[in-house]
């Protein structure tokens, strides 16, 4: 058996949390005279995350892009016929690419900012991106399952502990509302275990549900994803939780959390239950389209810039819900380009936000103003991100966005008019917050003396601006990467 | 006279019991208290050797005419109760001693006990059953009152007394109605029996007495009064040992006394009630409550709800899914009262919730190992628990029962959100005072139990595997 570099890649963040709380165990946390812990163990969490990085390269670099089918599968017995199996396609190969990056990105983030109670602050990101990496590898619809609700905990204990003053009401509506949503389809996956005879994705892809089951069990699984993704009307939690989690927490949040929705509707819903896939199609796209303009409209009467962006993600993942239920290759393609790009920019806009928040401890739009000229560099990247967010041409957010609007062109006229208008609205929440921001005068006295981006932030910011320009220009590198699992998706809708 | 190997072989942990048992007594009187000390770690170590020489006789067998049969159903049961009985008491130890109330009684009172569960298990006819039932429920009133200046144990072993006493009464009404129909005691002539009326009418006052053992709705109020009132290590008993017994034999009797061929249909729809509304007034009894043994309380309701969707779903789907789940559940419980027992400050024990505020800074292992135990007994993925829940859920979607399995996931998410509450208050509250420490018996349980409940999460093929056989073996 060759070396199985999934697991790896999956389970060595989880095996440095073990190391670091064995190491804390017997050394007991080093306590600083004003009260803050000693920030090595942060470092140690970086070390591992980087590891991980690594080898997710080398995963990379060990995949065949003409290949198809997915790859690097690893399988192994667990119980009564349920198998521990892992292996990636395209779409998922780079969802973990971005999984991997963007966990470095945080807790390098983190350094500084977070103050207190770090060794189980680095633990459970570390457990975290085990199970988020997880969910992208499993093949096996009770192991998905498993990964996909484990992570809940990291997350509802981030939020719970580092995050802001109502930090317990958000961390328990988080966790509650994904629950419920995801018990659903927990009995949906039994019910297609003991119907199929198999938890294998693979094989349950070639089973066919009768119309009926296929309906219930649709629905089911869109409980789960819709929540997670999130989708109006359950979106609700989303903001709650954003603005109270930590910067860290926001951008992995929104970069990688939020695609787990997308993932599974084009790893699950659509091969799996086309028909009741194509029967949905106009509810989808009635909600897709009432998120992306409700939901710009609300981001733009935001007063909470983190609040704003979180509104923004809700109609940013409106488009990738267009894009996936148009049943098209160009469309798929482009909600599945879009998660991508939407996990690089949210996450620095979260970053940019945490940059400030970090000077002056208020989140407040009236509180800022005539930015640009006390932090130009910032400005700049803040700039940068605003535009791949409206979706300039040029930046990754144009690509992603014109592609799902003409994929839904061509299923439905009225979801992209609808989506267009969504566009438009982006522009005008992003410049303003934009505007009221960065230019201006300083009217606020306490930010004559704000610094600059200093080197740690620019470390987190550079490779994302470099990821959403290169993107932007060179679509190709991810289309070709994901043209097979897009296909595989869609294929059984051909078929039926 | 007797084949002394089908007796070995049907009910050999339970003459070792009763042999240690009666040992114990005659060692008491003569030694009185210089024999406190060792009895707990005899006690545990002959409960261990039962544990074993079940497993040892897995593939059971009959005896006495047919006044015991044991099946590997049976054994899986006896060997999982009489492991945790032998875990209760010497997490026990430690806690009697100081309170001043480490009495030899009290390992010989778990002897008999277990004496009794092993009785039940190996029952195939209500005679040994009624004696079984009866042997477990004395002993258990007795323990519920051992501290017995404390008023308010000896209130909660009333309560248990003069309420298991009825439900006794009730169990034994059923059962002569049944006899009345059959013209026979043994499993065997009365699941060859025409289901009459009346006989019916036996079978239902059987079941209300049989749910009161394992503390099912709408049999449940006492659960969360002696739950709060006996002592914790007591506490740590009932909330294990006894009830993975009895909830296996009610399967037991319903499954082979009242088989599918005859009244499945009759009490199906019984259980599916009691199975319901025990999941929705533990999930939502356990809300409002700040005392942790009373929220286990109602926690273990709703877990004895999940159980009984099992036995509802029939022994063809239910039987193997029901030893997965309540073995998930016990191994849960017992860490978590092992937690219970962790909680002194002062010389006193302290039970609100509230208590283990902070603990995660004080003592991260433990807090950490609680919110494992926590995970697990909830269902939620990551621990053993997940597993459980999902054998129910198998059985009952095998068995088409909808509307229970819709019950079951939405008080699945109300369970959970007290359940979190608790993590909550141990990762995110301002730190409460520490705990002063405990002895290496519990706190070895408490670890012991969370690691287990991962590493079982992980390595369940061959438990799983060994749970179909005996689930198997019931079929038969």
């Amino acid at each position: 058996m060759d070396f199985p570099i999934l697991s790896a890649v999956t389970f060595l963040p989880l095996a440095g949390a073990v190391l670091i709380l064995l190491i804390r165990a017997l050394t007991g946390a080093q306590v600083r005279p004003d009260g803050s812990e000693d920030d090595r163990v942060l470092y140690a969490g970086l070390l591992f995350s980087v590891a991980t990085f690594v080898i997710s390269i080398v995963m990379f670099l060990s995949f065949d892009q003409q290949g198809s089918g997915y790859q690097l599968v690893e399988e192994v017995d667990w119980f009564s016929g349920i198998k521990y199996k892992m292996g990636v396609d395209g779409m998922s190969l780079l969802l973990i690419m971005l999984t991997t990056l963007l966990m470095p990105i945080a807790l390098i983030a983190s350094i500084g900012s977070i103050k207190h109670r770090l060794t189980e602050y680095t633990v459970a990101f570390l457990v975290l991106e085990t199970f988020m990496i997880g969910v992208f590898c499993a093949l096996d619809m009770v192991v998905f399952y498993v990964f996909f609700e484990a992570g809940l905990i990291p997350m509802f204990i981030i939020i719970g502990v580092w995050g802001g003053a109502e930090r317990i009401y958000a961390s328990y509506k988080f966790f509650l509302y994904t629950l419920f949503g995801s018990l659903f389809m927990l009995a949906a996956v039994v019910y297609m275990y003991l119907t199929a005879g198999t938890s294998d994705v693979v094989a349950l892809e070639q089973y066919e549900f009768g119309k009926d089951a296929q309906t219930w069990l649709w629905l089911a699984f869109f409980a789960s994803f819709a929540v997670k993704l999130p989708m109006w009307p359950v979106h609700t939690w989303l903001p709650d939780a954003h603005v109270q989690a930590p910067t860290a927490g926001s951008v992995i949040l929104a970069g990688i959390l939020l695609k787990m929705g997308g993932y599974g509707f084009l790893r699950f819903s659509l091969p799996m239950f086309p028909e009741a896939s194509v029967l949905f199609q106009p509810f989808v796209f009635t909600i897709s389209v009432i998120a992306i303009v409700y939901a710009s409209l609300v981001a733009w009467r935001q007063t909470d810039m983190k609040k704003l962006i979180a509104y923004s993600s809700v109609a940013h993942m409106g488009f990738v819900t267009l894009g996936i239920f148009s049943f098209t290759e160009i469309g798929v393609q482009g909600a599945v380009f879009q998660m991508l790009s939407h996990g690089l920019i949210s996450g620095a806009l979260f970053l940019i936000v945490g940059v400030v928040y970090d000077r002056m401890h208020t989140r407040d739009i009236s509180a800022y103003g005539g930015l640009v000229h006390r932090m130009p560099v910032y400005a700049t990247l803040f700039m940068l991100f605003t535009m791949a967010n409206v979706g300039l041409p040029g930046t990754s957010g144009f690509v992603g966005e014109i592609l799902t609007m003409v994929g839904a062109f061509q299923a439905n006229t009225w979801a992209a008019a609808g989506a267009a208008l969504g566009v438009i609205f982006s522009a005008v929440y992003m410049l303003t917050l934009y505007r009221r921001t960065v230019f201006g005068q300083i009217t606020n006295p306490e930010l004559e003396t704000i610094e600059d981006v200093n080197t740690k932030e620019l470390i987190c910011l550079i490779p994302l601006a470099i990821g959403v320009i290169l993107l932007g220009i060179l679509p190709n590198l991810i289309f070709d990467i994901t043209r097979e699992s897009s296909l595989h998706a869609l294929a059984q809708m051909a078929g039926g | 006279m007797f084949d002394i190997e089908a007796i070995l072989s049907t009910i050999a942990p339970e003459l070792l019991l009763a042999a240690a048992g009666l040992l114990g007594v005659t060692l008491g009187a003569l030694f009185g208290d210089r024999f406190n000390g060792i009895s707990f770690k005899l006690g545990a170590l002959v409960l261990f050797l039962a544990a074993a020489l079940a497993g040892v006789y897995w593939d059971g067998g009959r005896a006495f005419d047919g006044l015991v049969e044991t099946t590997s159903f049976a054994n899986f049961a006896k060997a999982v109760s009489f492991g945790c009985a032998g875990v209760a008491l010497l997490m026990a130890e430690g806690f009697l001693r100081r309170h001043d109330t480490m009495r030899y009684e009290y390992a010989l009172l778990i002897i008999f006990a277990s004496l009794g569960m092993g009785i039940i298990l190996s029952s195939a006819n209500f005679m040994t059953l009624y004696l079984g039932v009866e042997t477990l429920s004395l002993s258990s009133y007795v323990l519920a009152a051992f501290h017995r200046d404390s008023p308010r144990s000896a209130e909660a072993g009333l309560k248990y007394f003069v309420l298991g006493a009825l439900a006794s009464g009730l169990l034994l009404y059923g059962m002569s109605l049944v006899y009345g129909f059959a013209g026979g005691t043994s499993y065997e002539i009365i699941a060859g029996t025409e289901a009459s009326l009346g006989f019916m009418f036996g079978m239902v006052l059987m079941i209300t007495g049989l749910a009161f053992k394992v503390s099912a709705a709408p049999m449940h109020v006492w659960t969360p009064d002696v739950y709060e009132g006996s002592p914790s290590p007591v506490v740590a008993f009932f909330a294990t040992a006894p009830k993975m017994a009895s909830m296996v034999v009610f399967a037991i009797v319903m499954f082979t006394a009242f088989p599918q061929a005859m009244a499945f249909e009759n009490w199906q729809l019984i259980i599916a009630i009691i199975a319901g509304a025990s999941m929705l007034i533990g999930a939502f009894g356990a809300l409002p409550q700040s005392n942790l043994k009373r929220l286990l309380g109602y926690s273990s309701i709703a877990n004895m709800g999940y159980a009984l969707v099992a036995i509802a779903a029939g022994v063809q789907y239910g039987a193997g899914s029901l030893l997965i789940f309540m073995t998930a559940y016990v191994i849960a419980s017992l860490g978590l009262f092992g937690g219970v027992l962790s909680m002194r400050r002062e010389g006193g024990m302290v039970e609100n919730v509230n208590e283990l505020a902070g603990l995660i800074r004080r003592q991260p292992g433990l807090a950490t190992a609680l919110t494992v135990l926590l995970v697990s007994v909830s269902g939620f993925p990551l621990a053993f628990g997940f597993l459980g829940k999902l054998a129910v859920l198998e059985a009952g979607w095998n068995a088409g029962l909808m509307p229970l399995i819709i019950i079951l996931v939405l008080s699945s998410v109300v369970a959970m959100y007290y359940y979190l509450r608790i993590v909550k208050i141990m990762w995110f509250d301002e730190q409460a005072e520490d705990f002063e420490s405990v002895d290496g018996w519990v706190t070895t349980t408490v670890y012991l139990t969370a690691i287990i409940s991962v590493a079982l999460l992980i390595f369940i093929n061959p438990l799983s595997e060994l749970a179909a056989s005996a689930a198997a073996s019931l079929i038969s």
